[in-house]
């Protein structure tokens, strides 16, 4: 529905605002939402008191709080460099939102090369990461910093391979073509039509290692050595305060409910539930992405404070020696069924 | 021909190039103030990369002069101090100390106070380990775990309180006994401290608690798999090893060492009354070390089960005089606390005060294997390794 007479560059300012918006609330529910659910699992409350009985408010709080503190630049740092990281990481993690479909015609950008465009986007927070571990004049700091290069390069191969598998069984790049390519019928029984999502239709082995995968990409236990509160102190976020600590800080929890978006699109089925037709789904589908959304989002939360964390050479050889082979067979297997079946 | 440049040593020739690199080691403060060191020590560690080099250990930064202050206190006075040295385990550290008070005097302690010191020395034993194998897998990563278990070690909290009035800093030794009375002053009425009542109950109650802390640790840490990732194989003492640098407790246990001062002849509490069993572990690296600690805790609860059935009826304290004047001579007496061999050396010289009281702390000495066994470790892995130890600040400086 797009009016001729308005001009195409702010139309599509338009609608990345209203995506980055959009996004950006539901990262505030889920930091909130990451404050409660780990608080019950450690038999503890959270957040009560802040704007009314559930504390929903807190993140809000926290925002305000970190924006009045001192704005500290270490004297010894690379100034620029310091400066610029959280920003880096942040852009890395936000851009990646234009591409998610929220609605069959909802969306801020369908790119046909849109997986592409999703993985290149977000290895730009990766630079983020070393930049600051870099500059921050800090030993912690920089063993925080390396460590996380390496261990995003090392986890950027297997989800790249998964989401090749993906491609292939999908036949298209585009997000939205992924999408559609899991409303299509596989079967039907007693005359309903089945659609499976392609975590359950052959990419189950992809789905797990995605998981895997993404927890490692986004420094969360069991992958989080580089942020070790209990060995380095924050690792590589160590030296920054303030309005830049929460850049960083909102930088995880976007890239959070980057992944997950991501998953939910290409191995869950995005905004699509059998049943619903796609004129409801121009205004459902934004309600039913976001509570595919949240069930990853507990599921990340659940790893994150149920398990410890993994070595640094451990993990390097889970990625090289398991994961990978392990896409790389799942890549074999789905394009040998794509052609046989 | 070879030259120097950034790289470090270049050749050329025929064959080709080769470059034998230059490294440097660089050298990384661990603390003093630090997240996982459980106080103030400061590591000064060379470091290859990731890789330890050399670790050097460096303490005192919280030294509270606890042997010189001694020395101008009486010695009820001094029980005060005492069980400051390791705080996670206030009452046990009062009572080897104390015997060799009564060891001076030849006071024998009354049977009933030796049962409730038992019991009381056994339960900080089980909060003491409670605390060490939630705060391990914290340091390893998984923060759950303590949650779980400090909201079991509060019942065993409130039964402390209840017979000694404090949880931690219990103060609740005296030579011959424990504490019989409060108050009697000129404001306050005389009140007998004996067994709460109810406090049996109290106390059962506290058991089922910790043993289902127990269960829940079980479940939650000691069959996860990435625990056994980074605890087994890290940081193993081998039994020389730990018979040479004087470590003692569940860390020797853990390294094959069957000795527990518990059960030997001179005990100073009635342990021999009781049926239970001295873990020991077969490979002494850090996984063995928790995992020792964790089946302690059941023998402690299967010991304080025992003996809340069988308190002897009595005074809780034997006669003394008021002012008390320790003889001259010298003793010296050993406990087990929870953290390993904890001693304490008196010389009196006669009259109120002690001439000398020298500390033999457990986490001194186990701390020192540190810069043995560090070397050529990761750095995650030294944090795990310290943690088995499980030593704090306040038991090294005293």
């Amino acid at each position: 529905m797009i009016v001729a007479a308005v001009p195409f560059a702010l139309w599509l300012a338009a609608k990345a605002v209203v995506t980055l918006g959009l996004m950006l609330g539901v990262v505030l529910v889920v930091i909130w939402a990451e404050l409660k659910w780990s608080a019950h699992i450690q038999s503890r409350v959270g957040p009560w008191y802040v704007g009314g009985r559930y504390g929903w408010l807190h993140p809000i709080a926290e925002a305000l709080k970190f924006l009045q503190k001192e704005d500290l630049v270490p004297e010894a740092a690379d100034d620029k460099v310091f400066r610029l990281a959280p920003y880096v990481m942040l852009a890395g993690t936000i851009a990646t939102f234009a591409v998610i479909p929220i609605g069959p015609t909802v969306v801020a950008r369908d790119l046909d090369i849109g997986i592409f465009y999703l993985l290149a986007i977000s290895s730009l927070s990766t630079l983020g990461v070393l930049m600051a571990g870099w500059s921050s004049a800090n030993k912690y700091s920089l063993i925080g910093g390396v460590r996380a290069g390496a261990q995003l390069i090392a986890y950027e191969l297997p989800l790249i391979l998964a989401l090749v598998a993906v491609a292939i069984q999908a036949g298209t790049l585009s997000l939205n073509g992924i999408v559609a390519a899991q409303t299509e019928t596989l079967f039907t029984i007693g005359g309903f039509d089945v659609a499976l999502p392609f975590a359950l239709s052959g990419q189950f082995i992809g789905f797990v290692v995605f998981i895997i995968a993404s927890l490692a990409e986004l420094n969360r236990t069991p992958f989080d050595l580089p942020l070790a509160e209990s060995e380095l102190t924050m690792g590589y976020v160590t030296e920054y305060s303030g309005l830049r600590f929460s850049m960083f800080f909102l930088g995880e929890y976007a890239g959070v409910v980057a992944m997950a978006a991501v998953i939910s699109t290409v191995y869950l089925g995005g905004y699509w539930m059998p049943g619903i037709s796609d004129d409801a789904l121009d205004w459902l589908g934004p309600f039913i992405l976001v509570g595919k959304i949240f069930f990853i989002v507990f599921l990340y939360i659940w790893f994150r404070w149920t398990w410890p964390r993994i070595r640094e050479d451990q993990l390097q050889r889970m990625a090289w020696k398991w994961l990978i082979p392990l896409t790389l067979f799942n890549i074999m297997a789905t394009a040998t069924l794509k052609v046989v079946l | 021909m070879t030259h120097l440049d950034h790289r470090g040593i270049v050749e050329v020739s025929d064959g080709g190039v080769s470059v034998e690199l230059k490294g440097e080691t660089m050298t990384l403060n661990i603390g003093p103030q630090h997240p996982s060191t459980h106080g103030v020590l400061r590591l000064i560690a060379e470091v290859d990369g990731e890789r330890i080099a050399t670790l050097d250990p460096a303490i005192g930064y919280m030294h509270r002069g606890k042997e010189k202050l001694a020395e101008a206190r009486t010695y009820a006075q001094i029980t005060a101090l005492i069980n400051r040295i390791d705080w996670v385990s206030g009452f046990a550290n009062e009572v080897a100390f104390i015997r060799a008070v009564e060891e001076l005097v030849g006071v024998e302690p009354t049977p009933r106070a030796q049962y409730i010191r038992l019991i009381l020395t056994e339960l900080t034993r089980i909060s003491n380990h409670l605390v060490f194998a939630s705060s391990y897998p914290l340091e390893l990563g998984g923060a759950t775990a303590l949650m779980w278990a400090f909201r079991e070690r509060e019942h065993i909290m409130d039964v402390i309180e209840s017979v000694t009035g404090g949880r931690f800093h219990t103060n609740f030794n005296r030579v011959g006994g424990v504490n019989p009375v409060a108050g009697g002053g000129k404001s306050q009425k005389k009140v007998s401290l004996d067994l709460p009542a109810g406090f049996y109950a109290a106390v059962e109650n506290a058991m089922d608690r910790a043993e289902v802390a127990c269960d829940e640790l079980d479940q939650l840490v000691t069959g996860n798999e990435i625990i056994h990732m980074r605890a087994k194989g890290v940081g193993i003492i081998t039994k020389e090893d730990a018979l040479a640098y004087g470590i003692s407790g569940p860390n020797a246990r853990a390294s094959g060492v069957d000795f527990d001062l518990r059960i030997q002849e001179d005990s100073l509490l009635p342990y021999g009354d009781f049926d239970f069993d001295v873990i020991t572990g077969e490979n002494g690296d850090s996984f063995d070390r928790y995992l020792v600690r964790i089946l302690e805790i059941r023998e402690s609860i299967k010991i304080v089960r025992q003996a809340i059935g069988s308190v002897p009826d009595g005074p809780l304290q034997a006669k003394v005089p008021r002012v008390l004047k320790v003889p001259p001579g010298t003793a010296y007496v050993r406990a087990e606390n929870p953290k390993g061999e904890m001693g304490y050396y008196i010389v009196s010289q006669g009259g109120r005060i002690p001439y000398r009281l020298k500390i033999r702390s457990a986490s001194f000495s186990n701390i020192s294997i540190m810069s043995k066994i560090a070397v050529g470790q990761l750095i995650p892995d030294l944090v795990a390794t310290m943690g088995s130890l499980d030593f704090v600040l306040g038991d090294v400086d005293r």
